[in-house]
């Protein structure tokens, strides 16, 4: 093997072993709790509503909703995010 | 160089199991270092197959022939771009390009969602690492790419002549670009599944972009090869049901299944046993598609050759269909859905149907690609499908399937009244109606299924032509903006939903191009002499003269000859173009074939005669009788063997090129043997090509990320209307 190549690869061993084994090295990493978890899942879900809030709201503007049948719509949207949130604001206290 | 490149991929191999295990470690005994550990061995991966992969590119670049793919694959004499692009053209190299996408995609997720997903990212890791591993392991032990040869030869065997054509090239990195960026919601969904979060919203919406994005690239990546097909390969088609044409559909069409019945489960949590199903059978199907242009299980014009890969592959997609099947039934319980279908009058429903739609055209193109293997095994002897047995289930299928599109649209979320559906159905109804009825009076009906695609694809434009109109209606209502800035804005904040109608108008255009162009072309083969004139629908086409022509290399060997002819094209008396089709033959490598008989009997590509327009296609593609010189061509070969090893490699090269000349090419010129032309006359397929473009920039629009401040905004108002709720009902409950 040329000497040149046995030198770039021990070079690339040793970085890639030196990035790979940092984490264990520095110990106590910082990553999501449960509650993180749980905190990103509803966050989530609560984007994902305000998307139908708004989709609703779009549904009437273009004439795929009756008034009415926004009404009725929304204020179940709207409670549904409310539970979110509430759940929401548990999970981050 | 070489030792460089082997060895990097060694250590990719090698990082790459080493992530498995500390992943899987880290998960299980709720390490986090472990696990954040196995997340750099990703990164280790990318970096590791990026210097791999350039190794080869240079090689390529530099014609460095002692790589035995390079030699195999290129020449001094291939154009830099297509030398470039060589490094795909082989198994080897392929191979390559697929490991260094699927590191560098993954790294970016993971990269995303290093803070989040604590259960679900450990297990995503390591599915990840596993198809790193294996697709390293191939390159290590089976295909190397750095194969070196013992004596460095001075040139290259070249490029597949049928491969040097733009699209082919960017063809095989868009399709890999798709079929990896795909192993990315399907490894997080395996991850899921282990966690036991297969219900949570996070893990769908980070993956969600990725989902969209290999749908995109992979859309790209097909209709890259329907076009090279219509361009370069003579039949005047662009879509066989070939079996690798189809593989590299049959993800796509899960695909897109998946991202409409993904926002259905975003929406009301239900779906999930499917949408989960549905992304590992589009991740098990890209597998599968890479799998069959690796191993030559299928007669295929595009695949490479039987090859040692086959059991590997086989072995690998056995353990992920064990794998995803096991899992989906260990939590199912988990997978149940949240609720029902509020209407059968509602866009839930529609896209369910869409989805019922598109697995079940996934399965006829499944059933019909996979049956001579299904065939051979039960009664020993192989049957192909072909054309007219696909026909026969995708046509009502794709009907039903841009009907639906056009419903989608202008129906509401959850439920929708009658009146309100027969209000919003009643223009684009009637428009198509009216269309399809002015169509018959020009004769479509002669064509009836083609007629239906026509109206319903005509329902689709109207349908989200209503929607764009009343969209644009209601912002300027609200903003008093003009129509082009209310347009702008309509989408801009609306991407997912007005960049999906885009897609779906690019859909109905498209299939309304495959309907016309299928329906009510005039295709003829005529065998001409110079003078004579055959006639093919409503144009006459008139063989001019024929044309000859040698290219040289620089070092002044014969690279190639071309064979062709000038045609001229009238209509009602008056000329409409001039197109000049060619038959070009490279030599082959096969010295069987004698001297001269090598430059004849080689690849040859097809230069077809092309006149597109927005309302027909006038496309030539003709085939030069070279049987007519076989007794010159044999009298060649006998002469030139004589002269081996009597006189200098150089001055034979330089005979046999002055001797090509002067018996073959300027003869062909000035009296030609009858050639054989195929004509044809169709229309619309430019509609096909323009479907698409529209198709992706809808795809475009709608995976672009808005930017921050327009979404808080947009989060901010819906909040501020739920806070009002909220306080609402606090006060009620403390009064």
């Amino acid at each position: 093997m040329d000497p040149g190549a046995a030198l770039v690869i021990l070079a690339v061993v040793c970085a890639v072993a030196w990035i790979v084994s940092a984490p264990l090295r520095a110990g106590g990493e910082q990553v999501s709790s449960e509650r993180d978890d749980r905190v990103a899942e509803l966050r989530a879900r609560r984007d994902a509503k305000y998307r139908e809030i708004r989709d609703a709201q779009l549904d009437l503007d273009t004439g795929k909703l009756s008034e009415e049948d926004h009404r009725g719509l929304d204020r179940q949207l709207r409670r549904e995010a409310a539970d979110i949130l509430r759940e929401l604001d548990e999970a981050e206290s | 160089m070489a030792t460089v490149g082997r060895a990097l991929l060694i250590l990719a191999l090698l990082a790459a199991a080493y992530g498995i295990v500390a992943s899987i470690y880290g998960a299980v005994r709720g390490r986090p270092e472990w696990v954040a550990s196995g997340r750099r061995a990703v990164y280790a991966v990318a970096a590791l197959a990026t210097g791999a992969f350039a190794i080869l590119e240079i090689a390529f670049l530099r014609s460095d022939f002692s790589f035995q793919t390079v030699w195999a694959h290129s020449s001094t004499t291939t154009p830099t771009f297509y030398k470039g692009a060589a490094a795909w053209s082989s198994q080897e190299g392929s191979l390559l390009l697929w490991l260094w996408l699927l590191s560098l995609w993954s790294s970016l997720v993971l990269f995303l969602t290093r803070r989040q997903l604590r259960r679900v990212a450990p297990y995503a890791t390591a599915v990840l690492l596993g198809f790193a591993a294996f697709f390293s392991a191939l390159l290590v032990f089976k295909v190397s790419p750095f194969h070196t040869l013992a004596m460095v030869p001075a040139e290259g065997k070249g490029l597949n002549p049928l491969l040097r054509h733009p699209s082919m090239m960017i063809h095989p990195p868009m399709l890999y670009s798709g079929y990896t960026l795909f192993a990315i919601p399907f490894a997080f969904a395996i991850g899921a599944l282990i966690a036991g979060q297969v219900g949570a919203a996070d893990w769908i919406r980070s993956t969600r972009r990725f989902a969209l994005a290999a749908w995109f690239f992979l859309g790209i990546g097909v209709m890259l090869g329907a076009r090279w097909s219509y361009a370069e390969l003579g039949w005047g088609g662009y879509w066989a049901w070939d079996p690798v044409e189809n593989a590299s559909l049959l993800p796509w069409l899960t695909g897109t299944a998946f991202l409409h019945s993904i926002m259905i489960q975003e929406k009301r949590g239900m779906l999930k046993i499917w949408n989960v199903s549905l992304v590992l059978a589009t991740g098990i199907l890209a597998i599968m598609g890479t799998f069959l242009v690796r191993s030559g299980i299928l007669d295929s014009i595009h695949a490479f050759g039987a090859s040692t890969l086959g059991l590997p592959f086989v072995m690998l997609i056995g353990v992920l269909i064990v794998g995803s099947i096991g899992l989906v039934v260990y939590r199912r319980e988990a997978l149940r859905s949240e609720n029902k279908l509020d209407s059968m009058l509602s866009r839930e429903a529609i896209f369910l149907g869409n989805n019922l739609v598109l697995v079940g055209l996934a399965f006829v193109v499944f059933w019909g690609t996979f049956w001579p293997l299904i065939a051979e095994a039960l009664t020993g002897t192989r049957r192909a499908l072909g054309p007219p047995w696909f026909d026969r289930y995708t046509v009502p299928l794709a009907l039903v399937l841009v009907l639906l599109s056009g419903i989608g649209p202008i129906i509401a979320w959850r439920r929708a009244t009658k009146a309100n559906a027969r209000r919003n159905f009643l223009v684009p109804t009637a428009l198509a109606l009216g269309l399809g009825v002015v169509l018959a009076a020009f004769g479509a009906a002669s064509r009836p299924l083609a007629l239906l695609m026509f109206v319903v694809g005509g329902f689709v434009v109207f349908s989200v032509g209503q929607e764009f109109w009343r969209g644009v209606g209601a912002r300027r209502a609200m903003t008093n903006e003009n129509p082009a800035a209310a347009l702008l804005s309509l989408v801009a904040r609306n991407r997912r939903r007005y960049g999906g109608y885009l897609v779906h108008v690019g859909m109905a255009v498209l299939f309304i191009g495959v309907a016309a162009s299928t329906a009510f072309r005039d295709a003829r083969d005529v065998q001409m002499n110079p003078g004579e004139t055959a006639r093919v629908g409503d144009y006459e086409f008139r063989y001019v003269n024929a044309t000859s022509r040698a290219q040289f290399t620089n070092a002044g060997n014969l690279e190639k000859i071309s064979l062709g002819a000038v045609v001229e094209v009238r209509k009602d008396g008056k000329k409409v173009t001039t197109l000049r089709p060619d038959r070009g033959f490279y030599p082959s490598t096969d010295d069987s074939l004698g001297p001269i008989g090598r430059y004849l009997a080689g690849e040859a590509t097809s230069e077809i005669g092309l006149k597109a327009g927005m309302r027909k296609d006038l496309w030539v593609a003709m085939t030069p009788n070279i049987r007519a010189y076989e007794p010159t061509i044999e009298e060649g070969n006998r002469v030139f063997t004589a002269l081996q090893g009597k006189v200098p490699a150089e001055e034979t090269g330089a005979a046999i090129g002055l001797a090509l000349r002067n018996r073959i090419i300027e003869p062909y010129r000035n009296d030609p043997p009858p050639a054989t032309f195929r004509y044809i006359v169709s229309p619309l397929v430019t509609w096909i090509w323009l479907g698409a473009l529209i198709v992706f920039g809808g795809g475009l629009v709608a995976m672009w990320p808005g930017p921050d401040a327009a979404r808080r905004r947009a989060r901010a108002r819906a909040a501020a209307r739920v806070a009002e709720d909220l306080g609402r009902t606090q006060a009620r409950s403390t009064a």
